[in-house]
């Protein structure tokens, strides 16, 4: 594998760019692996990739019926943040966002990382104070949240119509969230993963398991049966499909989440605007398109694609709050079948069926967990022992009822 | 968008409704374990394909009524009253049938 540098710029660009090796291989899958994960979106394989290096475990296949980055890690709004409310949730989340902060170091790859912080508005004196509530709770879990008066807001975001239909009363922001590059996220991972020998096979649909009494030892997919010592699904919405094959059940509902970008313009918005009233989120990207979204779909949906009433929500809400964005025109719009649990915290641990794990459960707030979410399921299926930021994320959380309700951190409420 | 046909008030948009999730879930008895408590309050079957559903017409009658829905192609496939039983339709539906040729068609154009 190439690394990249200066220099290896340098070199490639002398050689006229025909040396550089291919980032991954497309390797034929072999009978057996110690660990078979099937997804390779941004958590299957930052996974693949932390079983690889910290735990020494290479003998990896990551399986995808697509393309990999092909599902919600090439659909998602690649906002980074660690605002959340219950300690728990803000010692996983805070972790992520550490990770995030050395990623493009530690793969060798830029994701573009750009920490231009996200500002939460509320639209009320009422909402005002349960974000002051939920500031303050992030300051206690010791990660950076400052309150902000309308004037600072109207100072950082001069475009927000303060008066708009729901005026803006304050908000609050963390500095150190903000947008990074999705694709380069997975392209880092795959990279990485691959140099450390775990195989990485695209086009390679799981159809279903292989059992020897009560325990998972293997797949079956479009390229013949491949044994597992351990079985990871990290497949987001499709996750009760795959999990029903095996007679598991799992409280998740499977919801068409939409997003969209404008045509590209000048910079124009230098931070991440949230408001959960409205249900609109916007950042700029780097390109100079205007990402934005807002609430899921009302019903159930396997579609990738979604309704027209959401999406005429999500640009009316973006309109009123940015006059000026009205001149431009919308350049695509696309969804991601999302994974939502009744506490909008993900499942990640161990089974009842044993060499059967899962990372699911994410919803619409799993791009910003992926390095966080690698790490902890590859401690846990290396030592066979839930990761301590993921304890409380098990499974047996809904019989228990230790739910952890995030339904507010979510940003837009679904 | 979808039309939804009300069994109350007739056909209307989506947005007059809400939707109330997986129907034809059956209340255990109270005394069963944790375990089966949970899988009634929280499992859902989520399906690919026919999904047996709730619906509330919240912007018209207020009535609850059960939609059998294609959750891949959206396609609405029988409106039936609550207290009624499943109806039996089959898993490939006509809709998803013709959906593949039209992809390929549009895939055809595009190349």
């Amino acid at each position: 594998m190439h690394h990249y540098s200066f220099f290896s710029l340098l070199s490639g660009a002398l050689g006229r760019h025909r040396r550089w090796s291919q980032a991954w291989r497309s390797p034929t899958p072999r009978k057996a692996y110690d660990v078979v994960i099937v997804g390779a979106g941004g958590h299957g394989l930052a996974t693949a990739y932390y079983l690889a290096k910290k735990h020494g475990i290479r003998n990896v296949a990551v399986l995808e019926k697509g393309w990999l980055g092909g599902g919600n890690t090439g659909r998602n709004t690649q906002v980074t943040r660690s605002n959340y409310f219950w300690p728990e949730s803000a010692a996983f989340y805070e972790h992520s966002l550490q990770l995030y902060e050395g990623l493009s170091r530690d793969l060798n790859f830029n994701v573009m990382l750009s920490q231009r912080g996200i500002l939460t508005l509320a639209h009320s004196h009422h909402e005002l104070e349960s974000l002051r509530r939920w500031a303050n709770a992030i300051q206690v879990n010791d990660i950076d949240s400052e309150l902000m008066t309308p004037e600072e807001i109207k100072k950082l975001v001069p475009l927000m119509n303060m008066e708009a239909r729901f005026a803006v009363h304050g908000g609050f922001i963390q500095r150190r969230g903000g947008i990074s590059r999705h694709d380069a996220v997975a392209w880092g991972y795959a990279r990485g993963a691959n140099a450390l020998g775990v195989d990485i096979i695209q086009q390679c649909e799981v159809t279903g398991f292989c059992r020897q009494g009560e325990r998972v030892v293997g797949v079956e997919t479009s390229q013949g049966t491949i044994a597992a010592g351990s079985v990871v699904l990290s497949v987001a919405g499709h996750s009760t499909v795959l999990a029903g094959k095996l007679g598991l059940r799992l409280p998740i509902s499977s919801m068409a989440l939409q997003a969209m970008v404008s045509e590209p313009i000048k910079p124009c918005l230098d931070t991440v605007v949230l408001s959960p009233t409205v249900h609109m989120y916007v950042s700029q990207s780097d390109r100079g398109e205007l990402v934005f979204g807002g609430g899921a779909d009302i019903y159930t949906s396997y579609a990738q694609r979604g309704g027209l009433p959401a999406f005429y929500q999500n640009v009316t809400a973006l309109l009123e709050l940015f006059p000026a964005f009205r001149q431009l025109r919308l350049m695509r719009q696309w969804a991601g079948i999302v994974d939502i649990t009744p506490d909008t915290t993900p499942i990640m641990g161990g089974t009842p069926v044993p060499g059967l794990y899962v990372n699911c459960g994410w919803g619409t707030g799993g791009y910003k967990a992926i390095p966080a979410g690698g790490d902890t399921m590859a401690h846990t299926v290396a030592t066979g022992k839930a990761h301590p930021l993921i304890a409380k994320f098990g499974l047996e959380r809904f019989t228990s009822g230790a739910l952890i309700d995030e339904g507010a951190a979510a940003g837009v409420a679904h | 968008m979808l039309q939804i046909s009300c069994p109350y008030c007739g056909v209307r948009d989506e947005e007059e409704f809400r939707f109330g999730g997986e129907s034809h879930v059956t209340r255990p008895a109270l005394d069963v374990d944790d375990r089966v408590w949970a899988d009634y309050l929280f499992n859902r079957i989520n399906p690919k394909g026919i999904a047996y559903e709730r619906w509330l017409h919240s912007y018209g009658c207020g009535r609850w009524f059960n939609v059998a829905r294609d959750t891949v192609t959206h396609e609405i496939l029988a409106v039936y009253l609550m207290g009624a039983a499943k109806p039996q339709l089959s898993e490939v539906t006509p809709a998803r049938e013709a959906q593949p040729k039209r992809v390929r068609t549009s895939e055809g154009s595009l190349s």
